[in-house]
Protein backbone atom coordinates (compact mmCIF):
# COMPACT_ATOMS: atom_id res chain seq x y z
CA UNK A 1 0.00 0.00 0.00
CA UNK A 2 1.67 3.19 -0.73
CA UNK A 3 2.26 5.94 1.86
CA UNK A 4 -1.31 8.13 2.18
CA UNK A 5 -0.46 8.63 6.38
CA UNK A 6 1.26 11.28 7.97
CA UNK A 7 4.82 9.95 8.52
CA UNK A 8 4.38 8.48 12.21
CA UNK A 9 0.95 6.94 11.44
CA UNK A 10 2.50 5.33 8.42
CA UNK A 11 5.20 4.41 10.41
CA UNK A 12 3.31 2.62 12.73
CA UNK A 13 1.06 1.24 9.73
CA UNK A 14 4.12 -0.26 8.50
CA UNK A 15 5.58 -1.95 11.53
CA UNK A 16 2.05 -3.32 12.34
CA UNK A 17 1.73 -4.56 8.78
CA UNK A 18 5.12 -6.48 9.42
CA UNK A 19 3.20 -8.58 12.38
CA UNK A 20 2.51 -12.23 10.97
CA UNK A 21 -0.94 -12.39 9.46
CA UNK A 22 -1.69 -9.09 9.73
CA UNK A 23 -2.23 -7.63 6.32
CA UNK A 24 -2.25 -3.67 5.17
CA UNK A 25 -5.75 -3.09 5.65
CA UNK A 26 -5.71 -4.64 9.50
CA UNK A 27 -2.51 -2.45 10.42
CA UNK A 28 -4.47 0.48 9.42
CA UNK A 29 -7.33 -0.54 11.93
CA UNK A 30 -5.07 -1.79 14.72
CA UNK A 31 -2.99 1.33 14.36
CA UNK A 32 -6.13 4.00 14.32
CA UNK A 33 -7.82 1.90 17.29
CA UNK A 34 -4.01 2.64 18.95
CA UNK A 35 -4.58 6.22 18.36
CA UNK A 36 -7.99 5.95 19.91
CA UNK A 37 -7.37 4.88 23.03
CA UNK A 38 -5.66 6.33 26.06
CA UNK A 39 -2.14 7.27 26.48
CA UNK A 40 -1.57 4.96 29.11
CA UNK A 41 -3.50 1.68 27.37
CA UNK A 42 -0.90 2.31 24.68
CA UNK A 43 2.11 3.01 27.08
CA UNK A 44 1.11 -0.38 29.06
CA UNK A 45 0.93 -1.98 25.63
CA UNK A 46 4.21 -1.00 24.84
CA UNK A 47 5.82 -2.07 28.51
CA UNK A 48 4.45 -5.10 28.10
CA UNK A 49 5.95 -5.95 24.44
CA UNK A 50 9.06 -4.53 25.71
CA UNK A 51 9.53 -6.49 29.09
CA UNK A 52 8.36 -9.79 27.55
CA UNK A 53 11.40 -9.67 24.43
CA UNK A 54 13.43 -8.50 27.45
CA UNK A 55 12.52 -11.24 29.86
CA UNK A 56 11.78 -14.52 27.77
CA UNK A 57 14.73 -16.44 26.37
CA UNK A 58 14.91 -20.11 25.74
CA UNK A 59 15.33 -22.57 28.37
CA UNK A 60 18.78 -23.91 28.32
CA UNK A 61 18.15 -27.32 28.59
CA UNK A 62 14.97 -27.97 26.76
CA UNK A 63 14.73 -24.76 24.24
CA UNK A 64 11.40 -24.26 25.82
CA UNK A 65 10.03 -20.08 26.36
CA UNK A 66 11.59 -19.35 30.11
CA UNK A 67 11.82 -16.52 32.06
CA UNK A 68 15.06 -17.46 33.41
CA UNK A 69 18.23 -19.79 32.89
CA UNK A 70 15.21 -22.96 33.07
CA UNK A 71 11.76 -23.21 31.80
CA UNK A 72 8.83 -24.67 34.48
CA UNK A 73 8.97 -28.03 33.26
CA UNK A 74 12.88 -28.28 33.81
CA UNK A 75 12.32 -26.60 37.04
CA UNK A 76 9.52 -28.68 37.93
CA UNK A 77 11.30 -31.98 40.44
CA UNK A 78 8.24 -34.04 40.25
CA UNK A 79 8.73 -34.64 36.15
CA UNK A 80 10.14 -37.97 35.42
CA UNK A 81 13.74 -36.90 33.63
CA UNK A 82 13.84 -40.38 32.07
CA UNK A 83 11.16 -39.92 29.30
CA UNK A 84 11.44 -36.99 27.37
CA UNK A 85 8.81 -36.09 24.90
CA UNK A 86 10.26 -34.24 21.55
CA UNK A 87 8.09 -31.53 19.95
CA UNK A 88 8.35 -29.36 17.18
CA UNK A 89 7.67 -25.48 18.33
CA UNK A 90 7.06 -24.40 21.71
CA UNK A 91 3.70 -24.18 21.77
CA UNK A 92 3.30 -28.24 20.93
CA UNK A 93 4.31 -28.36 24.80
CA UNK A 94 1.06 -26.73 25.88
CA UNK A 95 -0.82 -29.21 23.51
CA UNK A 96 0.83 -31.93 25.80
CA UNK A 97 0.28 -30.50 28.80
CA UNK A 98 -3.41 -29.84 28.06
CA UNK A 99 -4.18 -34.04 27.58
CA UNK A 100 -3.01 -34.23 31.58
CA UNK A 101 -1.10 -37.91 30.13
CA UNK A 102 2.42 -36.66 30.35
CA UNK A 103 4.68 -36.03 33.11
CA UNK A 104 8.19 -36.03 31.56
CA UNK A 105 10.31 -33.62 30.16
CA UNK A 106 10.07 -32.13 27.12
CA UNK A 107 12.65 -30.90 24.18
CA UNK A 108 11.74 -28.02 21.56
CA UNK A 109 13.53 -28.64 18.37
CA UNK A 110 12.65 -25.04 17.22
CA UNK A 111 11.25 -26.60 13.93
CA UNK A 112 10.70 -29.52 11.46
CA UNK A 113 13.03 -31.20 8.54
CA UNK A 114 11.70 -29.14 5.67
CA UNK A 115 13.43 -30.13 2.60
CA UNK A 116 11.81 -28.32 0.27
CA UNK A 117 12.69 -25.36 2.71
CA UNK A 118 15.76 -25.95 2.83
CA UNK A 119 15.91 -26.40 6.20
CA UNK A 120 18.26 -29.46 7.47
CA UNK A 121 18.99 -31.19 10.62
CA UNK A 122 21.86 -28.71 11.69
CA UNK A 123 19.25 -25.95 11.94
CA UNK A 124 17.67 -28.03 14.45
CA UNK A 125 18.24 -28.61 17.97
CA UNK A 126 19.23 -32.37 17.54
CA UNK A 127 22.82 -32.03 18.89
CA UNK A 128 21.62 -30.65 22.09
CA UNK A 129 18.63 -33.71 22.38
CA UNK A 130 21.51 -36.11 21.56
CA UNK A 131 23.36 -34.62 24.15
CA UNK A 132 20.54 -34.33 26.41
CA UNK A 133 20.47 -38.09 26.09
CA UNK A 134 23.58 -38.81 27.52
CA UNK A 135 23.89 -36.52 30.36
CA UNK A 136 20.61 -36.72 32.08
CA UNK A 137 20.13 -40.94 31.47
CA UNK A 138 17.04 -40.19 29.20
CA UNK A 139 15.62 -44.26 28.59
CA UNK A 140 12.53 -43.02 26.08
CA UNK A 141 12.67 -40.80 23.46
CA UNK A 142 8.91 -39.82 22.38
CA UNK A 143 8.74 -38.00 18.81
CA UNK A 144 5.81 -35.97 18.77
CA UNK A 145 6.52 -33.57 15.81
CA UNK A 146 3.27 -32.71 13.52
CA UNK A 147 2.28 -35.76 11.28
CA UNK A 148 2.74 -34.25 8.22
CA UNK A 149 5.85 -34.82 6.01
CA UNK A 150 8.14 -32.31 7.42
CA UNK A 151 7.54 -33.83 10.92
CA UNK A 152 7.38 -37.32 9.45
CA UNK A 153 10.86 -36.95 7.69
CA UNK A 154 12.11 -35.19 11.23
CA UNK A 155 11.02 -38.42 12.97
CA UNK A 156 12.23 -40.67 10.49
CA UNK A 157 15.96 -38.97 10.96
CA UNK A 158 15.49 -38.49 14.80
CA UNK A 159 14.83 -42.41 15.13
CA UNK A 160 17.57 -43.21 12.92
CA UNK A 161 19.80 -41.36 15.55
CA UNK A 162 18.15 -42.75 18.71
CA UNK A 163 18.35 -46.41 17.42
CA UNK A 164 21.68 -46.72 18.34
CA UNK A 165 21.88 -45.32 21.68
CA UNK A 166 20.03 -48.06 22.58
CA UNK A 167 16.88 -46.90 24.06
CA UNK A 168 13.62 -46.89 23.77
CA UNK A 169 12.42 -44.35 20.51
CA UNK A 170 8.18 -43.99 20.49
CA UNK A 171 6.63 -42.11 18.02
CA UNK A 172 2.98 -40.62 18.95
CA UNK A 173 -0.19 -43.05 17.74
CA UNK A 174 -1.89 -41.90 14.67
CA UNK A 175 -5.88 -42.54 14.12
CA UNK A 176 -8.78 -40.87 13.90
CA UNK A 177 -9.87 -37.69 15.72
CA UNK A 178 -12.66 -38.02 18.25
CA UNK A 179 -16.00 -36.75 17.14
CA UNK A 180 -14.93 -37.09 13.41
CA UNK A 181 -16.38 -39.04 11.07
CA UNK A 182 -15.44 -42.41 9.62
CA UNK A 183 -16.55 -41.67 5.99
CA UNK A 184 -14.25 -38.33 5.76
CA UNK A 185 -11.10 -40.38 7.32
CA UNK A 186 -8.20 -40.67 5.10
CA UNK A 187 -6.86 -43.98 3.93
CA UNK A 188 -3.51 -43.25 5.55
CA UNK A 189 -5.30 -42.19 9.05
CA UNK A 190 -7.72 -45.10 8.75
CA UNK A 191 -4.46 -47.63 7.55
CA UNK A 192 -3.00 -46.50 10.60
CA UNK A 193 -5.78 -46.46 13.22
CA UNK A 194 -6.22 -50.02 11.99
CA UNK A 195 -2.44 -50.97 12.46
CA UNK A 196 -2.76 -49.76 16.11
CA UNK A 197 -6.07 -51.52 17.15
CA UNK A 198 -6.74 -52.22 20.42
CA UNK A 199 -8.48 -54.72 22.43
CA UNK A 200 -11.36 -53.91 24.51
CA UNK B 1 -15.85 -39.41 -7.13
CA UNK B 2 -15.24 -39.70 -11.08
CA UNK B 3 -11.30 -38.81 -12.34
CA UNK B 4 -13.15 -37.17 -15.27
CA UNK B 5 -11.26 -34.08 -17.01
CA UNK B 6 -11.36 -30.53 -17.11
CA UNK B 7 -14.46 -28.55 -17.15
CA UNK B 8 -17.81 -29.15 -15.76
CA UNK B 9 -21.94 -29.15 -15.97
CA UNK B 10 -21.92 -26.47 -13.57
CA UNK B 11 -19.30 -24.23 -15.66
CA UNK B 12 -16.68 -23.34 -16.30
CA UNK B 13 -15.70 -22.52 -12.45
CA UNK B 14 -15.79 -26.09 -11.02
CA UNK B 15 -13.33 -28.35 -12.63
CA UNK B 16 -12.54 -31.92 -11.60
CA UNK B 17 -8.50 -33.37 -12.78
CA UNK B 18 -5.89 -35.96 -11.15
CA UNK B 19 -2.47 -34.47 -9.53
CA UNK B 20 0.33 -35.04 -7.70
CA UNK B 21 0.48 -32.82 -4.53
CA UNK B 22 4.05 -30.86 -4.55
CA UNK B 23 4.28 -28.41 -1.72
CA UNK B 24 1.89 -27.11 0.82
CA UNK B 25 2.35 -24.04 2.92
CA UNK B 26 0.32 -22.27 5.88
CA UNK B 27 -2.12 -20.19 5.26
CA UNK B 28 -3.61 -18.50 8.08
CA UNK B 29 -4.81 -20.18 11.01
CA UNK B 30 -6.05 -23.55 9.65
CA UNK B 31 -5.58 -23.66 6.25
CA UNK B 32 -3.37 -24.30 3.62
CA UNK B 33 -2.14 -23.38 -0.09
CA UNK B 34 -1.39 -26.61 -1.98
CA UNK B 35 0.46 -26.61 -5.22
CA UNK B 36 -0.72 -29.45 -7.81
CA UNK B 37 0.93 -30.93 -10.67
CA UNK B 38 -2.53 -31.56 -12.52
CA UNK B 39 -2.64 -33.86 -15.41
CA UNK B 40 -5.13 -31.26 -17.74
CA UNK B 41 -4.61 -27.84 -15.96
CA UNK B 42 -0.72 -27.73 -14.87
CA UNK B 43 0.65 -26.54 -11.95
CA UNK B 44 -2.52 -25.34 -9.93
CA UNK B 45 -2.39 -23.49 -6.73
CA UNK B 46 -5.01 -23.80 -4.63
CA UNK B 47 -6.50 -23.09 -1.06
CA UNK B 48 -7.47 -26.18 0.98
CA UNK B 49 -9.97 -24.20 4.01
CA UNK B 50 -9.83 -25.89 7.79
CA UNK B 51 -7.25 -28.36 6.11
CA UNK B 52 -5.20 -28.16 9.75
CA UNK B 53 -8.04 -28.73 11.87
CA UNK B 54 -8.12 -32.57 13.25
CA UNK B 55 -11.83 -32.72 11.69
CA UNK B 56 -11.23 -31.71 8.84
CA UNK B 57 -12.61 -33.84 5.77
CA UNK B 58 -9.58 -33.32 3.70
CA UNK B 59 -7.25 -35.10 6.49
CA UNK B 60 -3.72 -36.17 4.86
CA UNK B 61 -5.44 -36.44 1.48
CA UNK B 62 -3.16 -33.18 0.39
CA UNK B 63 0.41 -34.21 2.04
CA UNK B 64 3.04 -33.86 -0.25
CA UNK B 65 3.59 -36.63 -3.03
CA UNK B 66 -0.18 -37.74 -2.66
CA UNK B 67 -1.72 -38.88 -5.65
CA UNK B 68 -5.15 -37.48 -5.86
CA UNK B 69 -8.57 -37.00 -7.86
CA UNK B 70 -9.51 -33.52 -6.98
CA UNK B 71 -12.33 -30.59 -7.38
CA UNK B 72 -11.50 -27.29 -7.64
CA UNK B 73 -13.16 -23.84 -7.87
CA UNK B 74 -11.34 -21.58 -9.86
CA UNK B 75 -10.20 -18.24 -8.11
CA UNK B 76 -8.62 -15.22 -9.73
CA UNK B 77 -5.19 -16.09 -8.28
CA UNK B 78 -5.64 -18.76 -6.17
CA UNK B 79 -8.41 -21.88 -6.79
CA UNK B 80 -10.01 -23.73 -3.51
CA UNK B 81 -10.21 -27.32 -3.35
CA UNK B 82 -14.01 -28.39 -3.04
CA UNK B 83 -13.23 -32.26 -2.92
CA UNK B 84 -10.45 -34.64 -2.95
CA UNK B 85 -9.61 -38.86 -3.12
CA UNK B 86 -6.49 -40.65 -3.16
CA UNK B 87 -5.33 -42.33 -5.68
CA UNK B 88 -2.57 -43.16 -4.34
CA UNK B 89 -1.28 -42.08 -1.07
CA UNK B 90 2.44 -43.44 -1.55
CA UNK B 91 2.99 -44.61 1.78
CA UNK B 92 6.52 -46.45 1.03
CA UNK B 93 7.76 -42.64 0.39
CA UNK B 94 6.30 -41.73 3.70
CA UNK B 95 8.05 -44.51 5.73
CA UNK B 96 11.68 -44.19 4.85
CA UNK B 97 13.70 -41.31 5.06
CA UNK B 98 15.98 -41.53 2.15
CA UNK B 99 12.93 -42.17 -0.33
CA UNK B 100 11.34 -39.38 1.75
CA UNK B 101 14.48 -36.50 0.92
CA UNK B 102 14.15 -38.15 -3.06
CA UNK B 103 10.80 -38.01 -3.61
CA UNK B 104 10.27 -34.56 -2.05
CA UNK B 105 13.76 -33.56 -4.40
CA UNK B 106 11.16 -34.80 -7.56
CA UNK B 107 8.34 -32.53 -6.47
CA UNK B 108 10.88 -29.40 -5.69
CA UNK B 109 12.02 -29.98 -9.35
CA UNK B 110 8.62 -30.25 -10.65
CA UNK B 111 7.56 -27.26 -8.92
CA UNK B 112 10.36 -24.84 -10.49
CA UNK B 113 10.05 -26.32 -14.36
CA UNK B 114 5.97 -25.96 -14.02
CA UNK B 115 4.10 -23.38 -15.46
CA UNK B 116 0.68 -22.32 -13.43
CA UNK B 117 -2.37 -22.99 -15.58
CA UNK B 118 -0.65 -24.18 -18.87
CA UNK B 119 -1.64 -28.49 -19.28
CA UNK B 120 1.63 -30.99 -19.51
CA UNK B 121 0.44 -34.36 -19.00
CA UNK B 122 3.58 -35.86 -20.36
CA UNK B 123 5.37 -34.13 -16.98
CA UNK B 124 2.19 -35.08 -14.81
CA UNK B 125 2.39 -38.60 -15.87
CA UNK B 126 6.57 -39.02 -15.68
CA UNK B 127 6.34 -37.45 -11.73
CA UNK B 128 3.46 -39.75 -11.08
CA UNK B 129 5.22 -42.58 -12.28
CA UNK B 130 8.85 -41.88 -10.93
CA UNK B 131 7.04 -41.45 -7.53
CA UNK B 132 5.40 -44.92 -7.97
CA UNK B 133 8.46 -46.44 -8.96
CA UNK B 134 10.71 -44.90 -5.90
CA UNK B 135 7.97 -46.49 -3.76
CA UNK B 136 8.31 -49.78 -5.44
CA UNK B 137 12.68 -49.76 -5.85
CA UNK B 138 13.98 -47.54 -2.91
CA UNK B 139 16.94 -46.46 -4.71
CA UNK B 140 18.00 -42.94 -5.51
CA UNK B 141 19.08 -43.87 -9.01
CA UNK B 142 15.41 -43.16 -9.68
CA UNK B 143 15.29 -39.60 -8.94
CA UNK B 144 18.51 -38.83 -10.86
CA UNK B 145 17.23 -40.71 -13.55
CA UNK B 146 13.74 -38.31 -13.53
CA UNK B 147 16.11 -35.11 -13.09
CA UNK B 148 18.23 -36.42 -16.27
CA UNK B 149 14.18 -36.69 -17.83
CA UNK B 150 13.22 -33.77 -16.84
CA UNK B 151 15.89 -31.59 -18.63
CA UNK B 152 15.09 -33.87 -21.56
CA UNK B 153 11.65 -33.25 -21.61
CA UNK B 154 12.43 -29.30 -21.28
CA UNK B 155 14.40 -29.40 -24.15
CA UNK B 156 17.97 -30.20 -22.86
CA UNK B 157 18.38 -33.48 -23.70
CA UNK B 158 22.38 -34.20 -22.67
CA UNK B 159 24.80 -35.09 -25.44
CA UNK B 160 26.81 -38.43 -24.35
CA UNK B 161 27.47 -39.63 -27.58
CA UNK B 162 30.06 -37.08 -29.10
CA UNK B 163 32.04 -34.88 -27.73
CA UNK B 164 29.73 -31.20 -26.95
CA UNK B 165 33.00 -29.06 -28.48
CA UNK B 166 34.84 -31.02 -31.04
CA UNK B 167 32.09 -33.95 -31.85
CA UNK B 168 34.69 -36.06 -31.13
CA UNK B 169 34.30 -39.99 -30.34
CA UNK B 170 34.76 -41.65 -26.39
CA UNK B 171 36.66 -41.73 -24.28
CA UNK B 172 35.14 -38.70 -22.38
CA UNK B 173 36.70 -36.69 -19.65
CA UNK B 174 34.82 -33.96 -18.63
CA UNK B 175 30.83 -32.67 -18.77
CA UNK B 176 30.08 -29.06 -19.88
CA UNK B 177 27.28 -27.83 -17.90
CA UNK B 178 26.22 -24.88 -20.47
CA UNK B 179 26.42 -27.10 -23.55
CA UNK B 180 24.61 -30.06 -21.58
CA UNK B 181 26.79 -32.82 -22.72
CA UNK B 182 30.16 -34.82 -22.24
CA UNK B 183 33.55 -33.36 -23.55
CA UNK B 184 36.89 -35.64 -24.32
CA UNK B 185 39.95 -35.32 -23.10
CA UNK B 186 41.07 -32.81 -26.02
CA UNK B 187 38.33 -30.03 -24.78
CA UNK B 188 38.01 -30.94 -21.20
CA UNK B 189 39.25 -27.78 -20.01
CA UNK B 190 36.73 -25.77 -18.27
CA UNK B 191 34.46 -28.40 -18.11
CA UNK B 192 33.25 -30.86 -14.75
CA UNK B 193 35.27 -33.69 -14.43
CA UNK B 194 33.60 -37.37 -14.34
CA UNK B 195 34.32 -40.93 -13.39
CA UNK B 196 34.89 -43.28 -15.58
CA UNK B 197 31.00 -44.69 -16.63
CA UNK B 198 29.36 -42.04 -16.02
CA UNK B 199 28.50 -40.87 -19.40
CA UNK B 200 27.32 -44.61 -20.67
CA UNK B 201 25.09 -44.65 -17.15
CA UNK B 202 23.87 -41.19 -18.09
CA UNK B 203 23.35 -42.62 -22.16
CA UNK B 204 21.69 -45.48 -20.63
CA UNK B 205 19.04 -43.80 -18.52
CA UNK B 206 17.70 -41.31 -21.19
CA UNK B 207 18.06 -43.92 -23.36
CA UNK B 208 15.27 -45.94 -22.03
CA UNK B 209 17.64 -48.72 -19.83
CA UNK B 210 16.40 -46.78 -16.38
CA UNK B 211 14.76 -50.44 -15.69
CA UNK B 212 18.69 -51.98 -16.50
CA UNK B 213 19.88 -49.61 -14.25
CA UNK B 214 18.03 -50.06 -11.43
CA UNK B 215 18.67 -54.14 -11.96
CA UNK B 216 22.27 -53.91 -12.35
CA UNK B 217 23.21 -50.42 -10.49
CA UNK B 218 26.70 -48.72 -11.29
CA UNK B 219 29.22 -48.31 -8.18
CA UNK B 220 27.78 -45.44 -5.95
CA UNK B 221 31.19 -43.43 -7.08
CA UNK B 222 29.60 -43.21 -10.47
CA UNK B 223 25.60 -42.68 -9.14
CA UNK B 224 26.74 -40.21 -6.99
CA UNK B 225 29.14 -38.55 -10.08
CA UNK B 226 25.82 -38.84 -12.12
CA UNK B 227 23.75 -37.86 -9.47
CA UNK B 228 25.44 -34.18 -8.83
CA UNK B 229 25.81 -33.76 -12.55
CA UNK B 230 21.55 -34.20 -12.82
CA UNK B 231 21.63 -31.54 -9.83
CA UNK B 232 24.04 -29.41 -11.28
CA UNK B 233 22.39 -29.52 -14.75
CA UNK B 234 19.17 -28.45 -13.63
CA UNK B 235 19.86 -25.66 -11.21
CA UNK B 236 21.92 -24.62 -13.97
CA UNK B 237 19.60 -25.00 -17.14
CA UNK B 238 16.48 -23.38 -14.20
CA UNK B 239 18.69 -20.62 -12.71
CA UNK B 240 17.43 -21.78 -9.24
CA UNK B 241 18.92 -24.01 -6.44
CA UNK B 242 17.44 -27.10 -5.85
CA UNK B 243 17.27 -26.88 -2.07
CA UNK B 244 16.37 -30.30 -1.05
CA UNK B 245 19.06 -31.49 -2.59
CA UNK B 246 21.37 -30.93 -0.21
CA UNK B 247 19.28 -33.52 2.44
CA UNK B 248 19.45 -36.68 0.10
Amino acid sequence: MASVYEGPIQALIDELGRLPGVGPKSAQRIAFHLLKIPPEDVARLATTIVEAKRQVTWCRRCFNFATGDLCTYCLDERRDRTVCCVVEEARDIVAVERTHEFHGSYHVLQGAIAPIEGVGPEQLRIKELLARIGDEGITEVILATNPNIEGEATAMYLARLCKPLEIRVTRLASGLPVGGDLEYADEITLGRALEGRRDL
Amino acid sequence: MPTAAPGSARGQRLYRDRGVVLRSIKLGEADRIVTLMSEGHGKVRAVAKGIRKTGSKFGGRLEPATHVAFQCHRGRELDVVTQVETIDAHRALREHYGCLTHAVSMLEAVDQVALEREPDPALYRMLERALRTLAEQPSPAVSTAFFWKLLSLEGFHPVVDQCTRCGGPAPFRAWDLRAGGVCCGACVLGGRPMAPGTAETIARIVGGGLAGVLADPPDDRVLGEVERLAVASLEFHSERRLKSASLR
